[in-house]
C-alpha cells in the first residue's frame, strides 16, 4: 500500500527491517524540509513571525500526539529523543525518587535493553528488585501470569506493549486493569506497538508510555513521553538548563517551568518533531486498524510458505505484529541475513537488543523479518523463494 | 589460489573447527571477544610458554567467517614464538584492510585476501586476532 509515497521504494531493494526503523514518506521529508527553508527560527523565544510559526507548528505536534494515544491532556506530552530517552526519563526522574529499598519491578526477559538496564542501575543504586515475569512455551506473555507475581512491595510493571523480538502484543487493557486493583505504576514501552495499532493510554490505564518517531514514519532523534499529569508533576527532569526554568538567582534559587516544558531543557529537535507531527497526520489519514490488518495478513502469507520450507524454525507463529523472527537450521543468523542480502533482501540478524530473552528460547542469535503496510505479498514470497535456495548460502556467501 | 579451493578450505573450517572447546587448566590465558554488533562471541585461550604459542583453543557463537578465521589462525599460530605470531597479526590486519602485507608469512591465511570486498565481513575475520592479540599484550605485561 501507498509505495509511491516513500523515495526509499523507488530501489529494487526488499525492506524488512521495519521493526529497527521505518522508511520516511515524502510527506514527511518536505515538513521537515519546510521548516528549514521557510520558518527556521528557534523555539520558545521569538517576538517576530517566524519564531511564532515555529512555536506554533511545534506545539500543535503535541495535540497530535495526544489524539494518535487518546490522552486526556496536551501537558501529558513530552517530546523526547526517542523510546530510549522517555524511559530513562520515567527510571531516574520518577522512580528514583519515588522507589524504595525493596520496592518490586516486574519486567520480562523479552524486553529491549531500554527498558532493562535503567532498571539494572536504579537496583544496584537504590536496592530495587527487579523480578521477571515467566514467558509462556510460545515466548509471549500471558496475562495470567502476572498476578502470582505481584506482592505488596510490587510497585510497577513495566513491559513492552510489543516486543521487538517475539513480536508478542501484550493485554494492555488487562494489564492496565490489574496495575489499578494493586496501585502499581503501569509503563509501557511503545516502540513497536506506535504507528502498528492503536493505543489508548486512558483505556489501558497506563501511568507513562514512550515511543519514538523513527519507526512510524517519522524522522530519527525524536519521539515524546506521556505521563498522567499527576505523575509527570512530581517527576523531575534529568536535564536542566535553558528553555526549562522559570527563573533562576544567584543565591542558587531556581523555579522551574510547568509540565511538560520542564522537561525539555535545551533548544529542541524541533525539525524533526515537526516531521513526527506529519508522520502522525499520515498515519491517521491511513488508518491503525488497517495497517495492522495488513500487516497480519502478510504475516500470515509469510508463515504459511515457510512452513512448507524444510530446516526453518520460526520462534513465533503466533504472535499477531507483522515480526517473523527464525533461524535457518545450522546456519549462523548473521550467515543467512547476509546471504538475503545477495538478493537485496534486508532482514536483521542478531540479538536485537533483547539480551535475557537467550534464557528463554534457547538461541542468542536470530534472524528477523519485520513488515509495514508499503511492504507488498511479492516481497514475501522472494524471501520465501531465497530461503528455499539455503543449500547454497555457503557457497553464496563465503 | 583458486577461489573454489579458498571456499572449500573456509568451509572446512566452519564446519570441523580446530581446537574448538575450551578447557580448564589456569597456565591458559584466556580472553572474550565480541563484535560491535555484539553478533560474533568467542573465547580464545591460549597457553604460552618461553615465549612460544605452546597451545591455543577457542569456543563460541560466531559466523561462518569469524569461526573459519579463528580455526585457521589457532593452526597457524600454535608452535611459532610470539615474535613470528605477532609478524603475522600484522600482515593479517593489514590484508583485511587493504595495506601493503607479506603473504607469505600468511600460509593458509591467505584464503581470507579477498574479504575486504565484503566490508560488513572484515570486523568477523579480524575478531580473533584481536583476542590473540590482547593474549600476547597482557602476557608482556
Ligand atoms: C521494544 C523496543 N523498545 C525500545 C527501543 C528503543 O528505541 P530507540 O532506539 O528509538 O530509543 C526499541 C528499538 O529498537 C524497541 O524495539
Amino acid at each position: 500500500m501507498n509505495r509511491e509515497d516513500f523515495p526509499m521504494l523507488n530501489d529494487e531493494i526488499v525492506y524488512f527491517d521495519n521493526s529497527a526503523t521505518s522508511f520516511k514518506p515524502q510527506c514527511v521529508i518536505e515538513a521537515m524540509n519546510e521548516y528549514y527553508t521557510k520558518y527556521s527560527a528557534n523555539a520558545h523565544r521569538g517576538d517576530y513571525d517566524i519564531s511564532l510559526r515555529v512555536d506554533q507548528e511545534y506545539e500543535r505536534v503535541r495535540t497530535k500526539v495526544k489524539e494518535l494515544i487518546s490522552a486526556q491532556r496536551d501537558e501529558e506530552i513530552v517530546f523526547t529523543k526517542g523510546t530510549t530517552d522517555g524511559l530513562n526519563m520515567v527510571v531516574f526522574g520518577y522512580m528514583a525518587k519515588f522507589l524504595q529499598k525493596g520496592d518490586e519491578v516486574l519486567i520480562s526477559k523479552s524486553e529491549h535493553a531500554s527498558n532493562v538496564l535503567p532498571w539494572f542501575v536504579l537496583a544496584k543504586k537504590k536496592g530495587i528488585v527487579i523480578k521477571y515475569i515467566p514467558l509462556d512455551a510460545d515466548y509471549s506473555l500471558n496475562v495470567s501470569a502476572i498476578e502470582p507475581m505481584i506482592t505488596e512491595k510490587t510497585k510497577v510493571i513495566s513491559l513492552a506493549h510489543v516486543t521487538n523480538v517475539i513480536g508478542d502484543v501484550r493485554d494492555v487493557d488487562a494489564i492496565g486493569e490489574i496495575c489499578m486493583k494493586h496501585d502499581i505504576l503501569f509503563v509501557v514501552d511503545a516502540a513497536q506497538s506506535i504507528g502498528h495499532m492503536k493505543i489508548d493510554v486512558q483505556k489501558s490505564h497506563i501511568d507513562f508510555l514512550a515511543f519514538s518517531a523513527h519507526k512510524m514514519l517519522g524522522p530519527t532523534g525524536v519521539g515524546a513521553l506521556y505521563g498522567k499529569y499527576s505523575l509527570l508533576n512530581d517527576m523531575d527532569p534529568v536535564i536542566y538548563g535553558g528553555g526549562m526554568n522559570a527563573f533562576f538567582e544567584s543565591d542558587y534559587s531556581y523555579e522551574l517551568k510547568e509540565v511538560p516544558w520542564k522537561f525539555e531543557a535545551g533548544t529542541p529537535n524541533i525539525a524533526e518533531v515537526i516531521g513526527m507531527g506529519r508522520a502522525i497526520d499520515y498515519l491517521q489519514e491511513m488508518g491503525l486498524d488497517k495497517i495492522h490488518e495488513y500487516e497480519m495478513h502478510l504475516k500470515e502469507l509469510a508463515i504459511a510458505q515457510l512452513e512448507k520450507i524444510p530446516n526453518i524454525k520460526v520462534f513465533n507463529k503466533k504472535a499477531e505484529s507483522g515480526i517473523i523472527t527464525f533461524n535457518i537450521d545450522k546456519v549462523f543468523s548473521q550467515d543467512a541475513v547476509i546471504f538475503l542480502n545477495r538478493f537485496k533482501i534486508c532482514v536483521r540478524s542478531g540479538n536485537h537488543c533483547a539480551k535475557i530473552l537467550k534464557d528463554e528460547i534457547g538461541v542468542t542469535n536470530t534472524c528477523r523479518a519485520s513488515f509495514y503496510f508499503y511492504n507488498t505479498e511479492e516481497e514475501v514470497l522472494k524471501l520465501v523463494e531465497a530461503l528455499k535456495c539455503q543449500d547454497k548460502i555457503y557457497d553464496n556467501i563465503i | 589460489m583458486d577461489e573454489k579451493l579458498k571456499r572449500d578450505i573456509i568451509l572446512e573450517h566452519y564446519q570441523n573447527p580446530y581446537h574448538r572447546g575450551l578447557i580448564d587448566d589456569d597456565r591458559y590465558v584466556r580472553v572474550n571477544s565480541r563484535n560491535a554488533s555484539c553478533v560474533d562471541n568467542i573465547d580464545v585461550m591460549a597457553l604460552i610458554e618461553n615465549g612460544v604459542i605452546v597451545d591455543a583453543r577457542f569456543d563460541g557463537e560466531a559466523c561462518a567467517i569469524c569461526t573459519s578465521a579463528t580455526s585457521v589462525m589457532l593452526k597457524t599460530l600454535i608452535g611459532k614464538t610470539v615474535e613470528e605470531a605477532e609478524v603475522i597479526i600484522a600482515n593479517f590486519n593489514n590484508m583485511i584492510n587493504e595495506q601493503e602485507y607479506d603473504g607469505s608469512k600468511l600460509a593458509e591465511l591467505n584464503v581470507y585476501d579477498t574479504i575486504y570486498r565484503q566490508p560488513n565481513r572484515k570486523t568477523c575475520a579480524l575478531l580473533p586476532f584481536r583476542a590473540i592479540k590482547d593474549i600476547i599484550d597482557s602476557k608482556k605485561n
